[in-house]
């Protein structure tokens, strides 16, 4: 008692007082049954509900995938489909049909999913230069674009890896007959578009040298408005991935029959990857992926469980708090 | 005028008659002589010293450095290269240079700066705390050095000098109560006859004056004119830290006279009773002994320190596990895989046979080529291991140091840690050391100045069989306030129930009637005047009122025996009224007798040669009278003879020898008339030992004439003798006159303790400590004050260990072993056999006992016992047993010792214990210069260990666990990113955020929680002790604990990691269907960690207050704002985090939802363990902050649960001021129930109550 009547008669008002005299003012919590029994039930009866909601939100999503990689190797090349791939001769064109399994609402997002593609390998990844897609030719930054930084002593624009790697199999959608029109603008990020790609910048030397990757570029349309090169240059986290192609802007009803066709240009055979095409409606969390939901259901209901469980051990044998028979001296 | 002329006489005293057979005056043997000489010149013995010409030692061979001392660590130029040498010196921090190093060859997987920054930074701030830390040491270094001291200049001119400008060979003057600035040989001294005292207190810690005598030959000069034609040349030894040898000579006047160690003043001793000396400086600066002495004090660390280097060491494995994995996988990838991705470009065999060689230099990637795929395992190995740094607590280091800074800075700022007396406060000189101070289980303290003032008050006497000054011990008083406390609510109840026993006598051993019982002692409360050294009340005694006693003889004699049987001398001091003298004597002791004769009316006024003058007051005349005294002999004090005597004659001739000694001497020698009082007495002197006040008895007896005549010429036969039999024949003639002695009493008086110290012990020894007492003094002081503080009470069975008679005389080795030996194994037996029982031990063992059972085999019996015994009493040890002891303590038991004390000759101690406290009241630094807290009292250990040291060590656990999940939790991410990318290096966050992690994002709270955590008050802290055996228990810093946290961090690093890789990828993250890239993955995880740590840290705070919220909460707003800031730079600067908030991730609700889902499952698993721990294995601080918790609308102290279960945390104390009144209590509970029983059959056995019980109505 004399301790803290003592530390009252100097100032202990000022902020700065208390905070070195360690006495400022605090909140001192202390775990009763009670609060432990309200934390899980509170995160029970958030969670639930949440999740539901969620599960609900992903059920009405409608995905259509379909893997093309295999199909569109003619029988006979099934054999060695790299050289068939690497054959410029051979067409490669290629058709696909499905029919649409629920009413799909426009818009529906068409994507190409690989698998087993190491976009995030550090090599592929660091092979880039984001001046040169900004500024063009006049930087020389491209140092970190090896090993496709130049061709004949020219450089490339875009250079890289990445750039060189551009997915080229296009998809043109038919149903009823009728072409299904397929808006391929805004598929990349505003700020990309905007600030990262230079609007004065044209593909230069590009694909020009003794190994051709993916695509080639209209080099009369400028990297910002290369959209495709935009979306395929934001890469992928993990080795299989999807990554948007287009819009079709119309509705989809039940049972109608989509004609896919489609131009199967990219290797993905050397590796042993997939190709995959993902038709699918969005809801506001995205895609279809009951993961998230069912995730808040399954924690949501633990967290009851254990609340349930706690409040009968606390009945049946309850802990008196402040019992001092636990204390060392006892 | 008067006191000028009276100084001046008193200077003429010749002490060396006053003391008639010192034994330091004996002369040197013809043979040291002989030896001396021989010695000078050779090796080790060539010092040549030219007196009074400084300038002579300014160039080689005679230059000695200046009298100027450092003890900083770094100067300017050092301070760089070894600075950082210590820095890289931890493991962690080289292992940060390494990955820097690396990272300039771009082996890194991040950029250079993110690398190198957080190193300098770290680094940095290491360094700049060592710089503050040793530019305190140069500013006390400075106050020293800047001392002044009279120097001679010439033509006998002194002036003042400071310290560091002293050279060897200035002749110096140092006044009274002046340290000497360095080492000096005595020339003369303001006494005739060149002797002068000297306190070396700081030096070995004895607390009587040591006599030092300057050499006949340079007596004359004590004139400061003197000086300016004197001219010598000493010849003596190397500087060297032995304290008690000096061999040289000097020639003076073409003669050479040989030198000893009474001619060396010491620096750090001090210059008592002496008015000035004369002194030549022989050694300065770092020769000096006492600086030879003193050894640098060692860095320590402490426990957890060296335990965060085994977590260290296994987050290291960690780490080469995970990167062994990472390039073993890359291994296999590169081997079987990745030729085949052709969208890599990977230099395959054929192709770059094909190019040309400019260009296979170009597809050359180190890491990643097929054609040499153990080469590229290599690297990505090291990569690896730069990558996974972040297992790595690089801001461990750092956030330590800053956080001990500051809880440095609390605990010097802790107002209840402030003297108002010596207006100094705690301050903790390293801030290496705080946790330490929680877990200290061991406490070996000095005596003098630290538990006790150095001061002795007169307290009680008792003189012809009756005793003054009050009877009730303060033990007493508490143990019967405490039953009576005790009885009340227990009486209540019998209230309630039963009318008929409410005469039941609760209050039979109140203060009241115990008092009325044990004597008629009259307490007076009134408060007179304190006078320093006499804490006497009793009115019986004081204002003269003894007239009236019935012993009037018995008690005038007394008071002679007290004004007249001393070696002290009056002192005239001009400020203090002219009737009260106050005194100077070579003891506190003597001082005490002085003024409490004085205050009782026998004022000792005058000393000359031969004469003592008393003031006395005499009851027949009730008027003053003076009266002369013939000092006929004076036999002297000493540790054997235990006793002094002085043979006086006053005015009627009568001879009259007045004694005074230990109370078992002086009972020896009594007459068989002298034994009246006998009983009384020791009864009394028990009551005294117990409350540790210092005897000492006084008797006197008649001698005739011609009996005095036959003796003093034995006597001075005797004195004339010179050669080693003569102190024999000595003791023999004073023996044959100190006989037939009546006994007139005995006084009581305390060695004063400092304020609040068995308060403080008492509490220390409630939470645990064990306090052990070393001490340089005497056995009897050391016992005495053992009961002081209560170490030692009456009931204990106490062990005394000390040589035997015979084997001391044998002065064989192995004999005294033996004797040791048997000692300590009969003692040991005795414990064993006792351990059960309710009855401690307490061990006393002197310094000779000491040096032989701290020998090879005989200690670890010895440190057997005294670990066994619940104190432990080591007296007349030296500096050096002092630190030895404390060495081999802390070496056999492993647990963490505190050395406290206040003087030089504690440094030893204080630098080899764990943890060495100085007390800094004192004058001398040397104690506080060694130490790693300095304490303006000793009572402001109890506060320092209970209550800073309780929340240190928590607060440094708790931090160091945290640190360590959090950087398992977000290290392991990483690992798992790269099981996706085929172990290529690829990294899922941008740099800045990684280096953000550390440096801001969650560094904050975590230095929050470690300077402002508290698990339960001060208060609370301090009203339960026993709290504190958390520390020395080391529950908050187990291995349990350590990796219970890893595993946490294991834990949430997968939960964070595959909750985001599941729930975005591969489907749309938002409605317009954008997907998630690797930015996205990477910022979403990234949010996701800083929210789980930062919550994490919430859930183990106990403790709000607004910098902790402010600081939690902060920190993740901070993510927030730190991510839209860096999205908002220009893509050049931000990279591929160009906008990714506001345009990717923040517009997407799963963004959102990811965040709580993943905090919550992370964190549930702890929280379940914390629920159950709570609820079912709950600790003692969960329990108090309950309680306190349901209490607080109440006063939680006013509650009866609190207050018993303080009583009972306090139970198993078995030293201390309550566990005295435990045993106390326990003694009365005892008799009580004799009493009661007593009662009962003396009712049961009464004729009426049997008349009762046979009744037939009954």
């Amino acid at each position: 008692m004399t301790d803290t009547d003592r530390g009252t008669q100097r100032d202990r008002h000022s902020a700065f007082s208390l905070f070195t005299q360690q006495s400022l003012p605090a909140c001192k919590p202390v775990l009763t049954p009670e609060w432990v029994i309200m934390t899980f039930l509170f995160i029970g009866f958030i969670f639930i509900p949440v999740g539901l909601v969620t599960l609900r939100a992903s059920h009405s999503v409608v995905e259509i995938v379909e893997r093309y990689d295999i199909g569109c190797v003619p029988e006979p090349f099934r054999i060695d489909k790299v050289s068939y791939i690497q054959d410029d001769s051979i067409p490669k064109n290629c058709s696909l049909s499905f029919k649409v399994p629920k009413y799909m609402k426009a818009p529906i997002y068409i994507y190409y999913q690989l698998d087993n593609y190491y976009q995030n390998h550090r090599r592929y990844v660091k092979s880039r230069s984001d001046k040169q897609l900004l500024h063009g030719q006049n930087e020389h930054g491209i140092s970190s674009c090896q090993p496709v930084e130049v061709n004949n002593d020219r450089p490339i624009i875009p250079c890289g890896l990445i750039a060189w790697s551009l997915f080229n199999d296009t998809f043109t959608f038919i149903r009823n007959r009728a072409e299904l029109k397929v808006n391929r603008k805004n598929i990349a990020w505003k700020s990309d578009r905007g600030h990262k790609f230079g609007k004065n910048v044209y593909p230069f030397n590009f694909q020009n040298g003794t190994l051709i990757g993916g695509g080639k570029l209209n080099p009369t349309i400028p990297l910002s408005d290369q959209e495709d090169l935009i979306v395929w240059m934001r890469t992928s986290a993990l080795p299989s991935f999807r990554k948007l192609y287009g819009r079709i802007e119309k509705d989809l009803d039940v049972d109608d029959v989509v004609v896919v066709h489609l131009m199967n240009n990219y290797n993905t055979y050397s590796f042993g990857g997939k190709k995959k095409l993902v038709l699918s409606t969005t809801s506001w969390l995205g895609g279809k992926n009951d993961f998230l939901g069912l995730a808040y259901v399954f924690i949501g209901s633990s967290s009851v469980t254990i609340a349930v469980v706690f409040t009968l051990l606390h009945l049946l044998s309850p802990r008196h708090y402040e019992d001092t028979s636990y204390l060392p001296w006892n | 005028m008067v006191a000028a002329s009276s100084r001046k006489r008193k200077g003429k005293i010749r002490w060396s008659k006053l003391y008639s057979f010192a034994a330091c005056f004996r002369p040197l043997t013809s043979k040291e002589r002989l030896a001396a000489r021989e010695l000078i010149g050779q090796p080790g013995f060539s010092r040549v010293v030219f007196c009074n010409e400084p300038h002579l030692h300014k160039r080689k061979p005679y230059k000695y450095p200046y009298n100027y001392i450092s003890t900083t660590k770094y100067n300017v130029l050092t301070f760089l290269p070894r600075a950082l040498f210590e820095q890289f010196r931890r493991v962690a921090n080289f292992y940060f240079l390494l990955a820097a190093i690396f990272s300039l060859f771009s082996l890194a997987p991040f950029s250079r700066a993110s690398l190198i920054a957080p190193l300098v930074f770290v680094v940095g701030i290491s360094m700049l705390k060592e710089a503050v830390e040793d530019w305190h040491r140069f500013l006390q270094d400075l106050d020293v050095n800047n001392r002044t001291v009279k120097t001679h200049i010439s033509n006998g001119v002194f002036v003042d000098k400071l310290w560091k400008e002293l050279r060897v060979g200035d002749v110096v003057k140092v006044n009274k109560g002046e340290y000497f600035p360095s080492d000096l040989l005595l020339l003369s001294s303001g006494n005739e006859d060149g002797v002068c005292y000297v306190e070396t207190m700081n030096l070995d810690g004895e607390t009587n004056l040591k006599i030092k005598r300057c050499l006949e030959a340079s007596l004359c000069l004590n004139e400061d004119e003197e000086f300016s034609k004197f001219k010598a040349t000493v010849h003596c030894e190397d500087p060297n830290p032995n304290l008690y040898t000096f061999v040289g000579n000097i020639e003076f006047e073409k003669e050479s006279y040989p030198l000893s160690p009474s001619q060396l003043l010491l620096r750090d001793s001090k210059l008592r009773n002496t008015d000035y000396i004369y002194g030549v400086v022989i050694f300065s600066g770092h020769d000096t002994k006492a600086v030879r002495n003193s050894t640098r004090s060692p860095s320590k660390r402490s426990r957890i320190e060296r335990k965060m280097d085994h977590i260290i060491y296994i987050l290291f494995s960690m780490l080469v596990l995970v990167s062994l994995v990472s390039s073993f996988g890359s291994l296999l990838y590169l081997r079987q895989d990745m030729v085949d991705w052709w969208y890599l470009q990977l230099p395959d065999d054929n192709k770059v046979n094909d190019l040309d060689d400019s260009n296979s230099e170009k597809y050359d990637d180190r890491f990643f080529n097929p054609s040499k795929p153990v080469q590229s395992a290599g690297l990505q190995f090291i990569r690896a291991l730069i990558l996974y740094g972040y297992l790595i607590p690089i801001s461990l280091y750092v956030s330590i140091e800053v956080v001990k800074v500051l809880q440095t800075m609390l605990i010097n700022k802790d107002i209840e840690l402030y003297d108002d007396v010596t207006c100094k406060s705690v301050q903790a000189r390293t801030s290496n050391l705080n946790e330490e101070l929680g877990q200290v289980e061991m406490i070996l303290s000095d005596k003098t100045g630290t538990l006790t003032c150095n001061q002795m008050e007169f307290r009680k006497c008792s003189i012809a069989g009756v005793s003054y000054g009050g009877d009730i011990t303060e033990v007493d008083l508490a143990a019967s306030m405490r039953m009576n406390a005790d009885f009340e609510p227990f009486e209540f109840s019998i209230d309630e129930t039963d009318g008929a026993t409410r005469s039941f006598e609760p209050f039979e051993f109140s203060v009241s009637s115990f008092s009325a019982q044990n004597g008629n002692a009259r307490l007076t409360k009134t408060e007179g005047p304190v006078i320093k050294g006499f804490n006497f009340r009793d009115d019986r005694l004081t204002n003269e009122n003894w007239i009236h006693g019935s012993n009037l003889f018995d008690i005038t004699m007394f008071f002679r025996v007290m004004a007249l049987c001393h070696t002290g001398i009056p002192l005239e001091d001009d400020n203090h009224k002219m009737d009260k003298l106050s005194y100077e004597a070579e003891s506190p002791e003597e001082v005490s007798f002085l003024i409490a004769s004085q205050e009782f009316g026998f004022q000792f006024c005058r000393r000359t040669q031969s004469l003592m003058v008393l003031r006395e007051f005499d009851p027949s005349s009730m008027k003053e009278v003076e009266r002369e005294y013939k000092l006929l002999n004076l036999l002297e004090f000493s540790s054997s003879r235990k006793r002094m005597s002085v043979i006086v004659s006053n005015e009627d001739g009568q001879i009259f020898l007045l004694c005074k000694g230990a109370d078992s001497i002086i009972f020896d020698r009594l007459a068989d008339n002298g034994r009246a009082y006998e009983q009384a007495t020791t009864m009394h002197l028990s009551s005294y030992a117990e409350d540790g006040l210092r005897t000492l008895a006084f008797a006197y007896r008649t001698i005739e004439a011609a009996e005095y005549e036959s003796w003093n010429t034995i006597f001075t036969q005797a004195k004339a003798t010179i050669g080693p039999e003569r102190e024999e024949l000595l003791e023999q003639a004073s023996e044959t006159i100190e006989k037939d002695l009546i006994l007139l009493g005995v006084v009581a008086v305390e060695d004063k303790l400092q304020k609040g110290v068995p308060e403080c012990i008492d509490k220390l020894a409630q939470a645990g400590l064990k306090i052990w007492l070393l001490t340089g003094d005497k056995r009897e002081t050391a016992i005495n004050i053992g009961f002081a503080c209560s170490l030692l009470r009456q009931d204990m069975k106490q062990f005394h260990l000390s040589l035997s008679r015979d084997a001391e005389s044998n002065n064989q080795v192995k004999d005294m072993k033996e004797d040791i030996l048997q000692q300590i194994e009969s003692s040991y037996k005795m414990v064993c056999e006792e351990r059960n029982k309710e009855a401690p031990f307490g061990l006393v063992i002197d310094g000779k006992a000491l040096e032989i059972a701290l020998r090879g085999d005989v200690k670890d019996e010895f440190l057997q016992l005294a670990v066994n015994c619940a104190s432990v009493i080591c007296c007349r040890v030296s500096p050096k047993q002092k630190a030895l002891i404390t060495r081999l303590v802390k070496q056999y038991t492993g647990k963490t010792t505190l050395a406290i004390g206040d003087g030089a000759n504690d440094v030893g101690m204080i630098q080899e214990a764990d943890i060495g406290v100085g007390i800094s009241g004192m004058e001398g630094m040397e104690a506080v210069m060694a130490s790693d807290f300095s304490l303006p009292q000793f009572r402001f250990l109890e506060r320092l260990l209970i209550v800073h040291g309780h929340w240190c060590y928590q607060r440094i656990s708790k931090m160091v666990l945290y640190f360590v999940y959090k950087n398992v939790a977000f290290g392991l991410t990483l690992f798992y990113y790269e099981l996706y990318t085929s172990f290529s290096g690829e990294v899922l966050y941008d740099d800045w955020y990684m280096t953000m992690f550390n440096v801001m994002l969650t560094s904050l709270p975590v230095i929050a929680l470690g300077v402002l955590e508290q698990d339960v008050s001060s208060d609370i802290c301090l009203q339960f002790p026993a709290l504190y055996q958390q520390g020395p228990r080391n529950v908050h810093f187990s291995w349990s604990r350590i990796i219970g946290w890893i595993l946490n961090g294991v834990v949430s690093s997968l939960v964070i990691f595959l909750a985001n890789i599941y729930i975005l990828s591969p489907t749309a993250m938002r409605e317009n269907g954008f997907v998630a890239d690797i930015d996205s993955l990477g910022a979403t995880t990234y949010t996701c960690i800083i929210w789980t740590v930062n919550c994490q840290i919430a859930l183990i705070t106990s403790h709000f207050t607004w910098i902790q919220h402010l600081s939690i909460w902060g920190s993740i707003l901070l993510w927030y704002i730190f991510l839209l800031v860096y999205g908002a730079l220009p893509p050049n600067f931000s990279g591929n985090a160009f906008q990714v908030l506001v345009e990717g991730i923040g517009p997407a609700p799963l963004y959102w939802m990811i965040t709580v889902l993943v905090v919550v499952v992370s964190l549930l698993p702890y929280f379940i363990h914390i629920v159950i721990q709570r609820s079912y294995f709950p600790m003692d601080d969960h329990i108090i902050q309950e309680m306190e918790q349901c209490y607080k609308k109440y006063d939680v102290r006013d509650n009866e649960m609190w207050v018993r279960e303080q009583r009972n945390s306090q139970r198993s104390t078995r030293i201390g001021f309550s566990a005295r009144v435990d045993a106390k209590i326990l003694s009365f509970n005892q008799q009580l129930q004799q009493k009661k029983l007593s009662i009962y059959r003396s009712v049961t056995n009464s004729p009426i109550y049997r008349s009762i019980t046979t009744s037939p109505f009954s």
